[in-house]
């Protein structure tokens, strides 16, 4: 065990379905210390979101099977601990952003409702009371930390009537409810065009650095990880192949299969320029 | 669940015969609709062979066999004259066939036609033909084929008018929103680029690919035309006495409840039978093709 | 606002349905092979008589006029007199409209509030006893002509076991007059008449189970794969990792989006569910719409007959709009496109 965050020693995950099992996570290991940035890439079927998957506790059982290891978030073990215990976790002190700001909200329900709604059972959870008023209030201020401009008007409309890069601040807002520590993200912005996306990247990025969060960005996109990550995790077939810092990473990339992800990205050309972060997508 | 792997499935074609015959086999829903189907399909065709009491169809009295309850000799037993019911059921189940052949025979091209047209040209072709299915939407074919009646006479042929002139709405509804999601597909596209007719386009190209769907849709239709046939006769409104037909003995053995309840429920369950046959089929088609959105 | 604009143009479109409606009524009635006056006279009738009768009604001007003499009698709510009753069709149809109404409405209610349940139920234990239980419910429903459920019920519960009335609304011994609403159990309750609600929701259940089955099953059906559906979605999956319990997942986030479904699929098969009134009325001789339908039709009493058509219409367009008014307020995404 060490003193990061969020550990996960060789993590094993199989899938069984028509009665067939895949082994679809071969001892992962993987460490996210407090206030860093580590980015998590791979291809789809590379098993990074199922990783994202074990450490938030969404797996569905059956069919999916933890056959080994351990997840350790602040030194206790997700995987042993009681239920409870990771329920009060979940969503409050890690938190996820998801990727598809068309999806992942509720149609039939307003902004402000469905967020009300998490911090209602967020404080519940972790034994708070708040009143309603004092919600909204809250939920307010988190719209206002996303630079929302109008928290008022966007808490009375429903998901249709805003636009993609609005939905996905709101889905970044909502992972902020309960000030994580932790904050796992799931390709936010793929679905948006490029200069959004730039900008929920940009956001994102001054969100966890402003308040000292540590940050796992989930992603296939190589530019996306140059631009807001520290240090990198490649998968591959359910296997971490290579973990190193970013810099290091992108100079000497050791592993074959990271070596054809590299170069199977167009050249991005240097500086820091967010705008050309979704350009390998 | 890994939501990454989730890939766009290609139209479905009825290309390969014996896989199709293979996924059909290990469907036990569709096998036992299928085979009830089959059944009933045989039994009406072969009922003056294989019934014991053929000549019972016509006005044959035997008062001294009436309302005799079910046994060896007569199976679902005897009517108020004196006639085999398990034969009567066996010629009913002819006129029940027929209707559901006639109605969908007339209806299915006229419903599949205007579903092309409105989704293919759209503007005021599809704003013309929409309105008017939800016209024919609103009203009730029991109340149109009772309608239909007052004007012309109480008998089966304009009863299946009357019904095949609202059940079109169905098929043009169906067809419509599937063409109308092809219209700007590649295939169709390709088409029209390369000059192809209209009429090409529409049944060359856009039909082929509602085949799937129809055919679910003919299935279930059949059952359901077939109980609205059986609602008609029962009010009295179908084939005239003494030809048989399931939904009259429904109605007549009716007036001998309880005591004589074969006279009525036995009929009865031979609607039910053949309906659940073609519901059991088109929802095991339904599985196989995979077109969730017919119901 | 957006609302507003919404339900104007629903309005609109019921309108056009109706106005096409009474084309179709119209054209039926005029389809009759040979002279209505004659028809409505019989052979014995002088020609001068049928002439004064075709005068009267108005069969010797142009179609098109007929047409708008026709429409201008329905805008007034005057359907012309019965030849049967020699009552204005207005009168027949309100007095046993009311029964037929009492009968759908309970049939509405049945259906939804044991097809969602079981339709939930189905969903959430996926492939389990409750799923199989309602899929074989909802395939028997679908196939039982409701005259045959109708007639089984009738011999279960009246002949067989003694516990339910067989036929009609309300004992025949029972003093009830209000015609407030024409419900029963809803003037009984403004009359204060508890026993009369009572005996009226005694005799509607029979009737109301035996119209209800087909449509409870589809809802069932629909509403269980609406729901599975639903339950895959990305925004159930969010709310899961956000924490929030099930409960609340499955009974607001996703039955509120799974509603829309059973409320379309209702509105669809409304005009079944009419027709099929009409064959269980019947059975149970409840005094509605489908009794007097019936005897008109075999007197040739084409006036009301046209008047029964028309108010089937009439009432599918009504509930229909209900529905859609439903469906805007379930799904805000329908009124906010609807309204565009």
């Amino acid at each position: 065990m060490n003193d990061a965050l969020l550990s996960v020693r060789n993590l094993s995950v199989s899938f069984s379905t028509y009665g067939q099992t895949a082994e679809v996570l071969k001892d992962v290991s993987l460490d996210v210390p407090a206030r860093s940035q580590i980015a998590l890439v791979g291809e789809s079927g590379s098993g990074k979101t199922v990783t994202m998957k074990a450490i938030m506790g969404l797996l569905h059982h059956p069919p999916a099977t933890i056959t080994g290891g351990q997840i350790f978030y602040d030194g206790r073990d997700l995987l042993t601990m009681p239920a409870r215990e990771r329920l009060k976790l979940r969503g409050t002190a890690m938190s996820m952003v998801f990727q598809d700001p068309m999806s992942s909200l509720n149609p039939v329900f307003t902004i402000g409702d469905q967020m009300g709604t998490i911090l209602k059972y967020a404080d519940r959870r972790l034994g708070r009371s708040r009143g309603k008023v004092e919600r909204m209030a809250r939920v307010h201020e988190v719209l206002g930390q996303v630079r929302m401009r109008d928290p008022e008007r966007v808490t009375r409309s429903y998901p249709i009537m805003l636009s993609g890069g609005m939905r996905q601040r709101v889905l970044i807002a909502m992972a902020l409810l309960s000030e994580p520590k932790l904050l796992i993200a799931d390709e936010p912005g793929t679905a948006l065009d490029v200069t959004t996306q730039a900008q929920i990247l940009k956001l994102l990025k001054d969100l966890v650095e402003e308040r000292g969060l540590a940050l796992m960005m989930i992603t296939h996109n190589l530019g996306v990880v140059r631009e807001t990550s520290s240090y990198v995790y490649v998968m591959n077939k359910g296997v971490v192949v290579e973990h190193r810092p970013t810099a290091e990473l992108f100079a000497s990339p050791a592993d074959p299969y990271t070596k054809a992800l590299i170069g199977a990205v167009p050249r991005l050309t240097g500086g820091s320029g967010f705008g050309r972060a979704g350009a390998a997508a | 669940m890994a939501s990454e792997t989730v890939s766009a499935a290609p139209p479905r074609r009825l290309s390969n015969a014996y896989q199709n015959w293979y996924r059909f086999s290990r469907n036990p829903t569709a096998v036992i609709g299928a085979a009830i189907v089959i059944l009933s399909i045989l039994a009406a065709i072969l009922a003056p062979w294989i019934t014991p009491h053929p000549d019972h169809v016509g006005a044959v009295v035997n008062f001294r066999a009436r309302h005799l309850s079910p046994s060896a000799e007569y199976w679902f037993g005897t009517d108020n004259v004196g006639r085999d019911i398990f034969t009567r059921v066996i010629f009913g189940l002819r006129i029940s066939l027929l209707l559901a052949l006639v109605v969908l025979g007339t209806a299915i091209p006229i419903g599949v036609t205007l579903g092309l047209l409105a989704g293919y040209f759209g503007g005021w072709v599809e704003i013309v033909i929409m309105r008017l299915t939800d016209v024919a939407l609103a009203i009730p074919p029991l109340v149109m084929a009772l309608a239909v009646a007052a004007v012309l006479s109480p008998d089966l042929i304009n009863s299946m008018l009357a019904i095949a002139a609202l059940w079109w709405t169905w098929h043009t509804r169906l067809i419509y929103s599937i063409t109308r999601q092809l219209r700007t597909q590649e295939f169709v596209e390709a088409a029209e680029t390369l000059g192809a007719s209209k009429f090409h386009i529409l049944f060359r190209e856009i039909l082929p690919n509602c085949v799937s769907a129809l055919a679910v849709k003919t299935s279930l239709d059949c059952g359901f035309v077939i109980l609205v046939g059986a609602s008609l006769s029962f009010l009295g409104l179908g084939i005239q006495p003494p030809t048989p037909d399931l939904g009259t003995m429904v109605a007549s053995g009716s007036a001998f409840l309880p005591d004589y309840w074969w006279e009525s429920v036995l009929p009865g369950c031979a609607i039910l039978f053949v309906a659940l046959g073609f519901n059991l089929l088109g929802d095991g088609l339904r599985d196989l093709f995979d077109v969730q959105e017919v119901r | 606002m957006e609302f507003l604009l919404f339900l104007i143009r629903r309005i609109a479109w019921s309108l056009l349905v109706l106005v096409g409606l009474s084309m179709v009524i119209f054209a039926i009635a005029r389809v009759v092979p040979g002279d209505p006056a004659r028809m409505a006279l019989g052979p014995t009738a002088t020609q001068e008589q049928v002439q004064d009768l075709r005068e009267k009604l108005g069969l010797n001007r142009p179609i098109v006029e007929q047409y708008g003499l026709f429409v201008a009698g329905l805008a007034r709510g005057d359907l012309g007199r019965s030849l049967l009753t020699e009552r204005p069709v207005n009168d027949d149809i309100r007095d046993t409209f009311s029964a037929t109404f009492e009968l759908v409405i309970a049939t509405i209610i049945l259906a939804f509030v044991f097809g969602v349940p079981l339709g939930v139920a189905a969903a959430r234990w996926k492939d389990r006893w409750p799923d199989n239980l309602v899929r074989v419910l909802a395939i028997f429903s679908a196939v039982t002509p409701s005259f045959f459920l109708a007639l089984l019920l009738q011999i279960l519960a009246g002949y067989v076991l003694h516990i339910l009335p067989t036929t009609g609304r309300l004992p025949a011994n029972m003093e009830f007059t209000a015609n407030i609403t024409g419900l029963l159990t809803v003037d009984g309750l403004l009359k204060g008449r508890i026993d009369v609600v009572l005996e009226a929701l005694r005799y509607l259940l029979l009737p109301a189970v035996a119209l209800a089955a087909a449509t409870m099953g589809q809802i069932a059906r629909i509403t269980r794969s609406s729901m599975i559906d639903v339950s895959s979605q990305d925004y159930i999956e969010a709310s899961r990792a956000f924490g929030v319990p099930e409960p609340i997942r499955v009974f607001k986030y996703m039955l509120r989006p799974s509603f829309v479904p059973p409320l379309t699929i209702l509105g669809l098969e409304f005009a079944s569910l009419i027709g099929n009134a009409f064959v269980v009325e019947l059975v149970f001789a409840w005094p509605g719409m489908a009794a007097y339908g019936i005897r008109t039709i075999l007197q040739k009493d084409l006036n009301a007959v046209m008047g029964v058509v028309m108010v089937s219409g009439v009432f599918f367009v009504i509930v229909n709009l209900v529905i859609d008014v439903l469906v805007g307020f379930v799904d805000p995404r329908v009124r906010i496109r609807g309204s565009r």
